[in-house]
């Protein structure tokens, strides 16, 4: 059985189809796993009866053609899931079953996935620690009340702690790569557009995005391939050729350009992050690439942009958890109140702190000093970006400024919190890919992840430079299992 | 009709001009909502026409249905309006019980159609009305608060439904003025097949703006906007009291304050709903769920080839081709029905006839019967048989209007009516002399005091050969016949 945890997605899949492990032999060995993991809170809900349910069907008469064929997953409780509770993390959605199914979980039962349940997040993906669930924290197999990053923490954790072979996560500002990178697993933001948004959660729409966290990055491809597809019920997907990820992988790299911004060197970064970077810089030499020295200039103005920009559509979009529909509801004397102690309620501080500043950057009078003027810079951000790749492929940064911390030491100081998202938040505000892969390790042994930025819609070549690392890199989490009961 | 006095409300010394700007929200005619594949039928069950998008489930997106935009686009062509190749969808963000998403997507900086006028028809001759923008924008779903006693209950059928708002610019100076505006730009709206113009139904409904300054003045007073008018005389009762109370606080000294008023519809007056300093600040941004809404030239293009005559270029051919008054023809082309069927009429028919018969016998029984042209029971091949039949001498005008009268109940063909009842005007010369001959002998003393000068009685003897034929003798050829005999 520890064998079967063991295994990559692909790994499994191959065992799948070579008839040498069952759909349910691998689906109970996760279950029981998950079981026994209780104490790291990583499942928001499960769905365990009916996964054995649909892994017994699988393989009595599954299509081992599928690119998942009876695979156990379990994902990010943003993503609305056809008959099964659906919460974002948040107590105002905390009764909340869809009739409907994202487009991204579709694409993946439809290729023979098999639903385990629904991971934690922080409340509407606003969070870097997995700290502003109302399901609550969410504990790092890295480390004893570490934080597993956030938003996607359940996803991270339950990945990393062989809870589930694969699973998805969204991106709004790093909520995949940021996890990742604090969990040892491998997480890629697609070019905005890439998967549909239909049925996820909104938090800030011009900027979320599906996206895989896997084991490594063959794997990540894998899921890509799935998830992937252009659909018409979301008018931001862009319908542009999309690759064979996992068959094209290459890691032949040489001659790619390789470029290193200096804006991302910034001040206190650790010695570890900086050694990091500069030992990635080594690998890529010596598999062949061409490194260049460029510059974003922009940089340093992405977070705030992200801070005026993220919460300005949140302030919006969350208009519609008001009670009256469907989700909590607290009554009061009249429709005034009954919105009040409903929305006050319901919300966590976090999600209010964050609705308070898009609902006033967005105000009359305050315009177009934040919003229009973060929209502004974000323009120039991505200019930065689109300038850089007239002479690189691809961008190396670290993933985040820091290790994993631990559990409570940054809630009382949301601006250092926000401070995590620094390496991340410019690559969402100019819609392009980037993954973070696993790269070495901190003092305390907590992972440490580099990340690398592509152009839009050029995955594979993402993909492919990632996977030439990794080869060399052999990261190994080497965890201890310290949280089974 | 009277000439168009000026409009101008008295106090004392002064006189005070009205200036009126209306924002019409017009339905867009679509099967489906601006956003979604929901119907858009009117009077159905509550709550049967919604999408999980209508109703704001999370992770719902909206997807821009093609056809609102062509008929938006069509609405701007017909009003002469620029289209305008990229315009934005905004968030226009307040919280209410029928707002499922917290939101109205509407456009604001950047509508779909630009700058365009309407030409109203004035008795003493036309005025062009500007037209400020067109824009599309979600309507809402409806609050019900009298079914109930506890609880306001939410039907969400028209959250969603496509509408066009159309805000003109402050051309209006009269009631009547609007009254004309609304009707012209549901005629043109009619023709073009983008909006039905039902006003009850609440396909049509307008905010009006008023303002009032001293005649000679230059600038514009301070305005009040009252809300959501659904009804043409709504709307100029509504002006009327507003205007009248604007001269009020002027003539006392006061002044207007800028605010949302709403008109009582039972009292007739207008009361505030809000003023400037309570107006929501609706924290406008573009919809990040929807890209730019970007036209081609060929879209463009391919919606002006599918443009209809307007009621304007009908008009003109009218007066130019069939010789009608203006007046007739307005008549005739401010209905799109209307103007199809007295095309069909005059196809085989006379047109002064036609003109005449539709504008009067016909117009008169629709009213009657409260029924539009498209439901009236004579159809135009009909009256097209019934006024030839005038013309060729077989019936009189008087008798045409007694087989009309059949022809209302029994929709039957005029020929076949003639010949079942025996309506056949006598027209030959001889009978008619011999009727006449027999009058003659039987009125003695009248042919005598005819002929002593007593003219009048002329038409005693054409009475009395109408009467002996059942009103069927030819009427020129009994003049001819009585004259010959009795001088």
């Amino acid at each position: 059985m520890s064998d079967i945890i063991n295994l990559t997605l692909s790994a499994l899949i191959d065992k799948i189809k070579n008839k040498e492990l069952s759909s349910q032999e691998i689906t109970n060995a996760y279950i029981a796993r998950a079981e026994k993991s209780k104490d790291l809170n990583t499942y928001i809900t499960t769905d365990f009866e009916n996964a054995i349910e649909k892994a017994k069907k699988f393989d009595e008469k599954g299509n081992f053609d599928y690119k998942l064929p009876g695979v156990p997953l379990a994902v990010k409780d943003l993503f609305c899931t056809n008959n099964l509770k659906t919460t974002a993390g948040s107590k105002i959605l905390s009764n909340f079953i869809p009739s409907y199914e994202s487009t991204v979980t579709q694409h993946l039962w439809d290729e023979g996935a098999i639903l385990l349940g629904k991971l934690n997040c922080d409340e509407f993906a606003m969070g870097s620690s997995n700290e502003t669930s109302f399901f609550g924290n969410v504990e790092s197999p890295v480390g004893k009340k570490v934080v597993p990053g956030g938003s996607s923490g359940g996803s991270a954790s339950a990945l990393a702690a062989k809870l589930t072979p694969a699973t998805i996560g969204t991106d709004t500002g790093g909520s995949i790569r940021q996890p990742a990178s604090f969990t040892g697993t491998v997480g890629l933001k697609p070019t905005y557009g890439s998967c549909s948004r239909y049925g996820i959660v909104a938090f800030a729409s011009s900027l979320d995005q599906a996206g895989p966290m896997t084991q490594d990055v063959s794997d990540a491809a894998l899921m890509l391939d799935v998830i992937s597809k252009y659909d018409t019920k979301d008018s931001t997907s862009v319908n542009f050729k999309r690759g064979d990820y996992f068959k094209s992988l290459s890691s032949n790299i040489k001659g790619k350009k390789i470029g290193i911004p200096k804006e991302y060197r910034v001040d206190g970064m650790p010695k570890e992050i900086e050694s990091l970077w500069q030992d990635g810089i080594t690998l890529l030499k010596k598999l062949g690439a061409k490194i260049i020295d460029i510059s974003l200039p922009h940089t340093k103005y992405a977070l705030p942009a992200y801070y005026i920009v993220a919460p300005a559509e949140a302030s919006s979009n969350l208009a519609r958890y008001d009670g009256v529909k469907y989700g909590y509801r607290s009554e009061g004397e009249n429709l005034i109140s009954m919105y009040e102690n409903t929305r006050s309620e319901g919300f966590g501080d976090e999600v209010k702190r964050r609705i308070m500043i898009g609902t006033y950057v967005l105000s009359s009078g305050y315009y177009d000093a934040y919003y229009l003027k973060a929209q502004k810079i974000r323009r120039l951000i991505k200019n930065d970006f689109d300038e850089a790749y007239k002479s690189v492929d691809a961008i190396l940064t670290p993933s985040t400024p820091s290790s994993a911390f631990k559990i409570g030491d940054k809630t009382d100081d949301p601006v250092s919190m926000y401070l995590n998202d620094i390496f991340t938040v410019p690559v969402n505000l100019s819609g392009l890919p980037a993954i973070s892969i696993p790269a070495g390790k901190d003092k305390n042994n907590y992972p440490l992840g580099l990340q690398l930025i592509g152009k839009a819609f050029e995955e594979q070549n993402l993909l492919n430079i990632s996977y030439s690392m990794e080869k060399e890199l052999s990261f190994k989490n080497n965890l201890q299992d310290w949280w089974i009961k | 009709m009277s000439k168009n006095k000026e409009y101008l409300i008295k106090r004392g010394n002064s006189e005070y001009e009205v200036i009126i700007g209306l924002e019409v929200h017009a339905q867009v005619l679509s099967k489906s909502k601006l956003f979604s594949d929901s119907p858009t039928n009117f009077g159905a069950e509550p709550n049967t026409q919604v999408s999980l998008v209508d109703a704001a489930f999370p992770g719902m997106l909206p997807v821009i249905n093609e056809f609102c935009i062509k008929q938006a686009v069509k609405t701007g062509i017909g009003l002469n309006a620029a289209i305008n190749k990229k315009s934005i969808f905004d968030r226009k963000n307040y919280f209410y019980a029928d707002l499922p998403q917290g939101y109205q997507i509407s456009q604001y900086k950047d509508p779909i159609v630009g700058e365009g006028s309407i030409l109203l028809d004035l008795p003493d001759g036309e005025k062009e009305v500007g037209i400020e923008r067109l824009h599309l924008e979600q309507d809402a779903g409806k609050s019900i608060h009298d079914i109930d006693p506890q609880n306001t209950l939410v039907d969400l059928n028209r959250s969603g439904v496509a509408l066009m708002e159309i805000v003109s610019k402050p051309d209006l100076r009269s009631p009547e003025e609007v009254n004309l505006y609304i009707k012209k730009l549901r005629s043109i709206m009619r023709y073009l097949g983008t909006c039905d113009g039902n006003m009850q139904e609440g396909s049509l409904r307008a905010d009006v703006n008023v303002s009032i300054r001293k005649t000679g003045d230059k600038k514009l007073g301070t305005r009040c906007e009252i809300k959501n008018v659904n009804s043409i005389k709504f709307m100029q009762m509504a002006i009327e009291y507003e205007a009248n109370r604007q001269a009020d606080i002027l003539e006392e000294g006061g002044s207007i304050d800028q605010e949302t008023r709403l008109f009582d519809t039972k009292k007739n007056e207008t009361r505030s709903m809000r003023s400037k300093e309570d107006a929501h600040d609706y924290r406008y941004f573009p919809d990040p769920d929807l890209l730019p809404l970007e036209l081609t030239d060929d879209f463009i293009l391919k919606i002006k080839k599918e443009i209809p005559e307007l009621p304007d270029e009908k008009k003109k051919r009218f007066v130019d081709k069939f010789k009608l008054t203006p007046y007739e023809a307005n008549i005739l082309v401010s209905d799109i029905e209307t103007s199809k069927y007295f095309e069909d009429v005059i196809k085989n028919s006379d047109i002064k006839l036609a003109t005449n018969w539709i504008t009067g016998e016909l117009f008169a029984l629709l009213n009657d019967r409260n029924l539009e042209i498209s439901e009236s029971p004579i159809s135009s091949k009909n009256l097209s048989s019934l006024i030839n039949l005038i013309k060729d001498g077989t019936i009189s005008g008087k008798i045409a209007k007694t087989v009309f009268e059949i022809m209302a109940n029994e929709s039957k063909d005029p020929k076949s009516i003639i010949d079942e009842k025996g309506l056949k005007q006598q027209s030959d010369p001889k009978e008619i002399e011999k009727i006449v001959d027999d009058v003659i002998k039987e009125n003695p003393k009248n042919v005598e005091l005819f002929k002593s000068g007593k003219d009048k009685l002329f038409g005693f003897f054409v009475g009395q050969v109408m009467k002996k034929t059942d009103g069927k003798a030819n009427p020129k050829l009994v003049n001819d016949i009585l004259k010959k005999k009795l001088n």
